[in-house]
């Protein structure tokens, strides 16, 4: 079979899969855990205790604060210390909820145990329901709430559910290793999700450079038998991950500007969201934990690390249980290279959508900016077809009728460009904010109509 | 600890590595005119490169007072065109004319490296071109070793048959009394020291095809328009209109269309649009060689469509994802 | 050879007088009416094409107030009142005197006082920075340092200071445009009243933090204590989410506030003489003695007052 990919752009930058051959480890309670209230995409989730509150790991301690949001749980036991204002890794204020942890007491009707469960329910309200009130985001980077995603508008449908398994951003290992030790739970997430859509076929992308779990997930398929899953193998290439990217790849079919995956009739959730998602419905238990890498090109091998995590837990407390930042890192990521968040608190916790703890080193730094010489690497880059030097220049004179009719606004911020800019020129800087601008006007004329 | 907007990782490329490539890619050719010039070609390739890099950081430095616009590496390659551009004999003082000409108007009057709308190397060429027509069309007939005292002056291939035809002959007999065949593809061209062997450029362009450095398209759209119009016209009336393989391997149309052309400042950004930018430019130097009265036109082909690019850049762009 | 020159003389001659008259007709044909007051302030006005009025551009200004036909909701802050005057002399109209203002940097963020936690290493944008993270010090509102302000100015009236890493203010070359106002992301740049002379307070903070998280942040950053308040005798102090300012349209310039803040957040600039605190801090404490004592006499004949009744 011939290897899939999409049709624009794209970069290969090298794969650095250094933790790769590390174990999922689970790590231990710390003292305190600090749950975000905006652990995923649209409103503030509302806290539904008080201090003073003893609460049991899974249960609902933070509801839906509109109908983009998702419930929180507390994802340890133990008493609420405080509800009040705590710094992200951004360093900018949010509304955590500060517990203390007493034990380790899950609430009731979580079923804990590792034995698989293949029956799914039949109701798909029932389905639904679960992943909702389990607060099921997509963990591909942008943490949507799953229960939106899967139930699409009436009169849409889909065609093709797509797990995302590329995992295309360097050094990230944790959905490559959920693939190899958690690949029964993964196929049968994909096979709810299936179920909730209509049964459509559905297929998991993975890309080349992961042969043992392309072989893994396909036994793993065989031997459970579900219909019309299958694996799509897929060229190595960066942003394979990206959404439209997937969607053009696997279906060959491009999403407009402006529209929706389902407008095309795909729905793509992350193979980390298709695990959320059997936990939350053969096992009811909530999205408290996740996999995250602890890995950089300056760690030394014995120090890679794949963590199960608990939300809440500072990052400082992990890197702590890794052995420490090591000597020479310049700049901590949260998340992938490419698209992470450089950390600038290191006392921030992690989130459901928390990925990786990525240690950079001396190279990290940015190189001076020089002129641009019109090499138009960066538009033989974009994934999406835009001239990023173009979309430069129109920022800095200000001309957003241009910037529009020039797309910005479906920039998807994966920093090809910069990445492949032999004049260093910040450009993903500028446009994000030229997109920030035009998405502004555009909402502003939407609201107008 | 250091924090910035992703993306954290960068390529190796930049630009200095990319000058560095395209210096490179010219050795070759420069070797064969070291060859077949000698000394003289080696004088004129040294006032180049040290007038362009030193017009280049007196410029930025002292006129622009902002010394970060200088960059030494795009300046060399500009002198290397330059001199590949220029006959062998050409006196030193002409040499710096022409890298003033290249840096200060052509370059730096526009802000600098990535601004200028003209080919800098080209700009001054044409300059000298117009400037002083006898020294720059006295080319030396390349000769076997470095003493260049048996240096033969003459014509270009182009030149000849221009005045051949002029006079009246045909085709043919021009060629056979010039003793001029297929060995131009190696060698043996009077002409401007790049142009000697069309051989060596193309080794030098594929090196850059191979690094990732241009795109074939712009020399291929140039080959392709002028194998195009010299087949029919030849056709048409072989007795006055030259052939498709000597239109290709005569004059500037090798360096022209795989270093000159291909310059990223001054081409178009999109694939088809260097397509559009390619077949102007050869449309624009067939006009000139069959009806015009310079033998040859690459470089003025070259700068005329360079005025052109901020259009074609408007009117052709990268295909979008999702908008048919 | 004389035939040669005949023609082209005569050629040119003719093609000259054709154009000319395509010339003339197009002119008359698409000739836009304008009023010619429009023309005249245009002239009168700097020209600098700032915006700082609120128009797109000089000419648009004169288009604007010709159409208005007063300038009471138009003024050219970079002319100021000499230029409004010749304007509003064209339109036969008055003009309201303004008082001339200035941009005021509010951010006591020196490298001395507001140590880096972290090093920024992206575009060198304060717009970019600002929709990064909360900044490389310990306060989410002092400046960041970028110099958006400084490319904002179109009158080289904005430059960072290297030593603090704050912009600084040319009064003389400052027009009270708002394009730095505008181009701040923070918001720490604010139009005030020059004052008389050019003496004129202001809190140089915008932390809305607590006291003790501000405080830690930043040496000189304010509190929020409410001291300056309490002192001030002409009410125009006020301390909201915890930051002082003050009114300049009250302010009498007594210079009492920037003696009593305990960390050095309100400045006054221009004066004459450098501020003796512990002179004014004396004073002050005088007149509360003063002041309690009257209070309680008032207080005192009250009562007996009352006691009478």
């Amino acid at each position: 079979m011939s290897k899939l990919t999409f049709s624009i752009g794209g970069i290969h930058p090298a794969d650095s899969k250094l933790a790769r051959e590390s174990k999922i480890e689970v790590l231990p309670l710390p003292p305190k855990v600090y749950v975000s209230m905006f652990q995923h995409l649209g409103a503030q989730a509302q806290p539904v205790v008080a201090v003073g509150d003893k609460v049991k790991a899974g249960q609902i301690i933070a509801e839906p604060g509109g109908f983009i949001s998702a419930y929180v749980h507390s994802p340890v036991s133990g008493t609420v210390k405080a509800i009040a204002p705590r710094k992200d890794l951004a360093g900018f204020g949010v509304m955590h909820i500060e517990i203390d942890v007493e034990g380790d007491e899950w609430a009731e009707g979580i079923d804990l145990s590792p034995e698989l469960v293949t029956d799914i329910p039949e109701d798909r309200e029932f389905i639904l329901n679960r992943i909702k009130m389990c607060g099921v985001v997509g963990l591909g980077g942008a943490t949507f709430p799953t229960h939106v995603k899967l139930n699409p508008p009436p009169g849409k449908t889909a065609d093709c559910l797509i797990i995302n398994g590329t995992e295309c951003e360097p050094y990230l290992t944790s959905d490559f290793r959920i693939m190899l030790e958690r690949t029964d739970e993964i196929v049968v997430g994909a096979a709810i999700m299936q179920k909730v859509l209509g049964g459509c076929k559905c297929v998991i992308g993975i890309e080349e450079n992961k042969p043992e779990a392309i072989s893994a997930v396909r036994a793993s398929i065989k031997k459970l038998g579900f219909p019309g899953i299958s694996v799509g193998v897929l060229k190595k290439r960066y942003p394979q991950g990206g959404e439209k990217q997937l969607i053009d790849a696997v279906m060959r079919r491009q999403v407009k500007s402006g529209g929706l995956p389902i407008d095309v009739g795909a729905v793509v959730q992350n193979v980390g969201t298709s695990l959320a998602v059997y936990e939350a419905v053969q096992k009811n238990k909530p999205l408290v934990t996740n996999v995250m890498t602890f890995t950089g090109n300056i760690v030394p091998s014995e120090r890679q690390h794949n963590y199960l995590f608990r939300i809440g837990m500072p990052l400082s407390f992990i890197a702590e249980q890794a052995g420490g930042v090591p000597e020479g890192t310049v700049k901590l990521v949260s998340g992938g290279p490419m698209m992470g968040k450089a950390i600038a608190n290191f006392d921030a916790t992690t989130v459901k959508g928390t990925s990786a703890i990525l240690c950079l080193g001396e190279e990290t730094r940015r190189h001076p900016e020089t002129p641009c010489i019109s090499c138009c690497r960066c538009a033989d880059a974009c994934p999406m077809g835009l001239e990023p030097f173009l979309l430069k220049k129109l920022y800095a004179v200000g001309d957003t009728a241009a910037l529009e009719q020039n797309a910005v606004q479906d920039c998807i911020e994966c920093g090809c460009c910069q990445y492949s800019c032999p004049a260093y020129v910040p450009l993903l800087d500028n446009i994000r904010m030229a997109k920030a601008q035009v998405m502004g006007i555009i909402r502003a004329r939407n609201a107008k109509k | 600890m250091l924090v910035s907007p992703s993306p954290h990782l960068h390529s190796p490329a930049s630009t200095n590595g990319i000058m560095r490539d395209v210096i490179i890619a010219l050795t070759p050719a420069l070797l064969v005119s070291f060859f077949f010039y000698g000394w003289s070609q080696l004088i004129v390739l040294t006032v180049s490169c040290i007038g362009c890099v030193g017009f280049e950081w007196l410029i930025a430095r002292y006129l622009m007072r902002r010394p970060a616009v200088f960059n030494g590496a795009s300046a060399l390659v500009t002198g290397i065109l330059l001199a590949m551009n220029l006959p062998a004999t050409s006196p030193w003082w002409m040499v710096l004319i022409g890298a003033l000409v290249a840096i200060g108007v052509a370059k730096m009057s526009f802000g600098g490296l990535g601004q200028n709308i003209f080919n800098p190397a080209i700009t001054g060429r044409v300059f000298l071109l117009v400037s002083f027509p006898v020294q720059m069309t006295n080319w030396t007939m390349p000769v076997y070793s470095f003493s260049a005292v048996d240096a033969i002056s003459g014509a270009t291939p182009l030149s000849v048959l221009k005045e051949g035809l002029k006079s009246g002959l045909s085709i043919d007999e021009i060629l056979a009394a010039n003793n001029m065949d297929m060995s131009m593809f190696m060698r043996d061209i009077g002409g401007s020291s790049g142009e000697v062997s069309v051989l060596a450029l193309l080794i030098g362009f594929a090196y850059l095809l191979v690094r990732r450095v241009v795109k074939p398209w712009i020399p291929l759209s140039i080959a392709l328009t002028i194998a195009l119009i010299a087949g029919v016209f030849h056709l048409v009336n072989p007795a006055h209109f030259t052939g498709v393989g000597f239109n290709l391997l005569t004059g500037g149309i090798a360096l022209g269309a795989l270093f000159m052309a291909t310059d990223y400042v001054t081409s178009p950004a999109s694939v088809w649009g260097g397509v559009v930018y390619g077949i102007g430019i050869g449309l624009i130097v067939m006009m000139i060689r069959y009806f015009g009265s310079y033998p040859e036109g690459m470089s003025f082909a070259i700068l005329i469509m360079n005025c052109f690019v901020p259009l074609i850049n408007k009117a052709f762009h990268q295909k979008k994802y999702g908008r048919a | 050879m004389t035939e040669t020159i005949i023609w082209t003389v005569s050629v040119l001659t003719v093609l000259g007088l054709l154009l000319s008259l395509v010339l003339f007709w197009v002119a008359r044909k698409f000739r836009v009416e304008e009023d010619p007051r429009i023309d005249e302030i245009e002239k009168t006005l700097p020209g600098a094409n700032c915006g700082g009025c609120g128009f797109a551009g000089c000419r648009a200004f004169a288009d604007a107030a010709v159409k208005a036909g007063n300038l009471d909701a138009n003024y050219c802050p970079v002319g100021g009142p000499e230029t409004m005057k010749k304007v509003a002399a064209i339109l036969g109209c008055e003009v309201k005197e303004t008082a001339p203002r200035v941009a005021v940097v509010r951010c006591n963020g020196s490298c001395a006082n507001r140590p880096k936690v972290n090093e920024y290493d992206g575009a060198a944008s304060c717009k970019v920075k600002s929709s990064l993270y909360g900044g490389d010090t310990g306060c989410l509102f002092g400046c960041l340092g970028c110099g958006d302000c400084v490319a904002a100015c179109q009158f080289g009236a904005l430059s960072m200071d290297a030593a603090t890493g704050l912009p600084v203010v040319d009064e003389g070359k400052c027009t009270a445009c708002g394009k730095c106002v505008a181009a701040c992301p923070k918001r720490i740049i604010e139009l005030r009243d020059k004052g008389p002379r050019g003496m004129r307070m202001y809190v140089s903070c915008t932390n809305r933090d607590k006291g003790p998280v501000a405080r830690k942040a930043c040496a000189a950053a304010c509190i929020g204590c409410g001291i300056c308040a309490k002192t001030c005798r002409h009410d125009a102090i006020t301390v909201t989410d915890n930051v002082a300012y003050i009114d300049f349209s009250k302010c009498k310039l007594c210079r009492e506030c920037e003696a009593v803040c305990p960390t050095g957040a309100i400045h006054g600039v221009n004066f004459p003489k450098a501020l003796d605190k512990e002179a004014v801090k004396q004073r002050i404490a005088e007149r509360k003695v003063k002041e309690g004592d009257a209070s309680t006499t008032v207080g005192m004949t009250e009562k007996k007052e009352a006691g009478n009744e």
